[in-house]
């Protein structure tokens, strides 16, 4: 089981992790002070507004005077009520639920559909003419714009009855198709052919060798692409947007942008509900660090 | 035998490949071509419409407000790339040397890439709007008693630094994967030399590094002209439309504006100054990752 885990983690660069570090610590000498203190430091930038956030959602609106001391200092009790308030009026778990759901589909869709269309690619288009123009026709999708695409669709969805999650979804699978189509075909360079030779010599059907060997043999680029679909769409406002405005359902960083009226001047329920709505994927970084800078890093590197 | 083996292996990539690609054309080239044929019309988004030939396109070139969203989009895009390589690659640099906690730094480093924009924008807008003003009457600095945010002429800024604040994680994974790539016998050999630091890094470590830098060059260009959830949270494309970028003006104007044709064309334009910018800049990296 442990070993299966391990392997979620994309090797190549795992490993050159690994000989850079090692190398420069074969060559001996200390580590630097001087400029683990600066990008200690520099964190400052990064974690000063998650404190801000943290500290805020605490307070009550009477602790929050004009000055910096109003904003920034402790608060008087860790009280939790403007996470209940939050929850209440974004109807939070509600939108959680969407988001995940959208992810989770989402995720799914794309290992199945771009792993079998990059697999399908990759073995043909050295080869075929057909396969490298429909590689080029879907890897140029990197370069059009959302902004072109959202007033046809929202008709179009619209009218196929799909102005809901099922058309997020299905649109998200569209929108990183070129990218992860570009991964999964590249990744086939890597599996030699005798693969899928030696299965057909036992008698095994393309499709049935495709599921059982090749597609469990990509699981590093599986990773990757669920990894960078995942921070796509879990983040993403202006497709919900567009496409949801007519459904009762709302994602996560929509709710905060319906709500935003209702907030009014009351930061401390704003910043509760931000820090749930943050909370989730930070949660999720910190327990899958790793295979996430792995995975991003991959696909750009890749891409 | 085999060749019925082949037959089967033939059919089943093709049947692979069918859903992606009736998706593909279903929700990307069809809305695509429907949106040029709109950019024809004087449609509204709703009612009938008519087709209106080139207007649309000779209308957005003496159209102040899309001229401003350009002019705003292009300052916003090459500031915004200019600093996020700049900042990231000098990060890259610390966080890829011999330091303490490092894994732990590269992860805090790393924590605003999965942060939605939207939120960090809302975070940012009282930043801006409260803390930093305080800041500034608590010290008696004149230019910060007032959010930037309502200041015209300073907005944008506001928006860049969220901006860069988001995008410098990504391309700092993208340069630490870069460095990690250059073998450490290369600088051992500029050591023996007598290289200076500078030098290393100008005649060493840049030269090696250049297909990451054409990657992130192309990647932040690409993200900063975008912009949208940003300019959503912070500023709504105020005051005074200053802030208003590309896809911000076509969504508020096309969706709700009663723009939909000429908003359409707006789109059009936009995609091809997307698709040449891109070609330029590969075009001109390869060039340069050639010559060294």
């Amino acid at each position: 089981m442990s070993g299966s885990k391990r392997s979620f983690v994309p090797q190549p660069i795992e490993a050159k992790v690994k000989s850079a570090d090692e190398i420069k610590n074969d060559k001996g000498g200390k580590s630097s002070v001087f400029l683990t203190i600066l990008l200690v430091l520099g964190c400052v930038t990064i974690l000063f507004p998650l404190y801000m956030t943290i500290i805020i959602a605490f307070k009550s609106p009477s602790e929050m005077t004009n000055d910096i001391n109003g904003a920034l200092s402790l608060p008087q009790s860790f009280s939790l009520d403007n996470f209940a308030e939050a929850m209440r009026v974004t109807d939070f778990w509600h939108s959680l639920g969407n988001s995940i759901v959208i992810t989770a589909a989402t995720i799914i869709l794309s290992l199945v559909i771009h792993s079998m269309a990059g697999y399908a690619i990759g073995r043909n288009m050295n080869r075929k003419k057909g396969f490298k123009m429909i590689y080029f026709y879907i890897v140029s999708g990197m370069f059009v714009p959302f902004a072109i695409l959202m007033m046809p669709l929202v008709k179009q969805t619209a009218n196929l009855g799909l102005d809901n999650m099922a058309g997020v979804v299905i649109l998200y699978t569209v929108f990183y198709m070129p990218m992860n189509v570009m991964l999964y075909s590249g990744y086939m360079k890597n599996v030699p052919m005798a693969m899928e030779e030696a299965a057909d010599m036992d008698g095994s059907s393309a499709w049935r060798t495709y599921w059982t060997i090749i597609f469990p043999m990509m699981k590093p680029m599986h990773a990757t692409v669920a990894v960078l679909t995942a921070l796509g769409t879990w983040n993403d406002v202006m497709t919900p947007l567009v496409i949801m405005s007519g459904s009762d359902n709302v994602t996560l960083p929509l709710a905060q942008l319906n709500f935003q009226t209702q907030f009014g001047t009351n930061y401390n329920l704003a910043f509760a509900s931000y820090l749930l709505a943050l909370l989730p994927i930070v949660i999720f970084y910190i327990i899958c660090q790793k295979q996430i800078i792995g995975g991003v890093a991959n696909g750009a590197v890749k891409g | 035998m085999n060749k019925k083996k082949m037959n089967d292996r033939q059919k089943t990539y093709i049947l692979m490949i069918i859903p992606a690609l009736v998706l593909f054309v279903a929700f990307n080239t069809i809305p695509l071509i429907t949106g040029a044929m709109y950019s024809f019309t004087n449609y509204r988004g709703y009612g009938s419409y008519d087709f209106v030939g080139l207007r649309n396109y000779i209308d957005l070139f003496s159209d102040s407000r899309v001229g401003n969203s350009y002019l705003f989009t292009f300052k916003y895009a090459i500031a915004g790339t200019i600093l996020v390589n700049l900042l990231s690659l000098l990060l890259a640099l610390g966080l890829n040397s011999k330091i303490k906690c490092k894994s732990l730094l590269r992860g805090v480093y790393f924590l605003p890439n999965i942060l939605g924009g939207l939120i960090i924008g809302y975070i940012f807008s009282f930043i801006f709007t409260y803390i930093i003003p305080a800041v500034g009457s608590a010290l008696h600095i004149g230019f910060l008693e007032n959010s930037i945010l309502a200041s015209e002429k300073f907005a944008w800024i506001g928006v860049l630094i969220v901006g860069v604040w988001q995008a410098v994680a990504m391309n700092t994974i993208i340069y630490i994967s870069g460095l990690q790539t250059i073998p450490a016998d290369i600088y051992e050999a500029g050591m023996i030399d007598g290289a200076s630091r500078w030098q290393t890094f100008k005649d060493l470590t840049l030269p090696m590094l250049m297909p990451f830098v054409s990657t992130n060059l192309i990647l932040s260009t690409k993200n900063m002209l975008m912009v949208f959830d940003q300019i959503m949270a912070l500023t709504k494309g105020g005051p005074a439309q200053s802030t208003e970028s590309i896809s911000y003006l076509i969504y508020k104007n096309g969706m709700d504006g009663g723009q939909f044709g000429f908003q359409s064309a707006n789109a059009v334009v936009f995609f091809v100054v997307i698709v040449t910018i891109s070609i330029f800049q590969m075009a001109v990296t390869n060039k340069k990752e050639e010559q060294l």
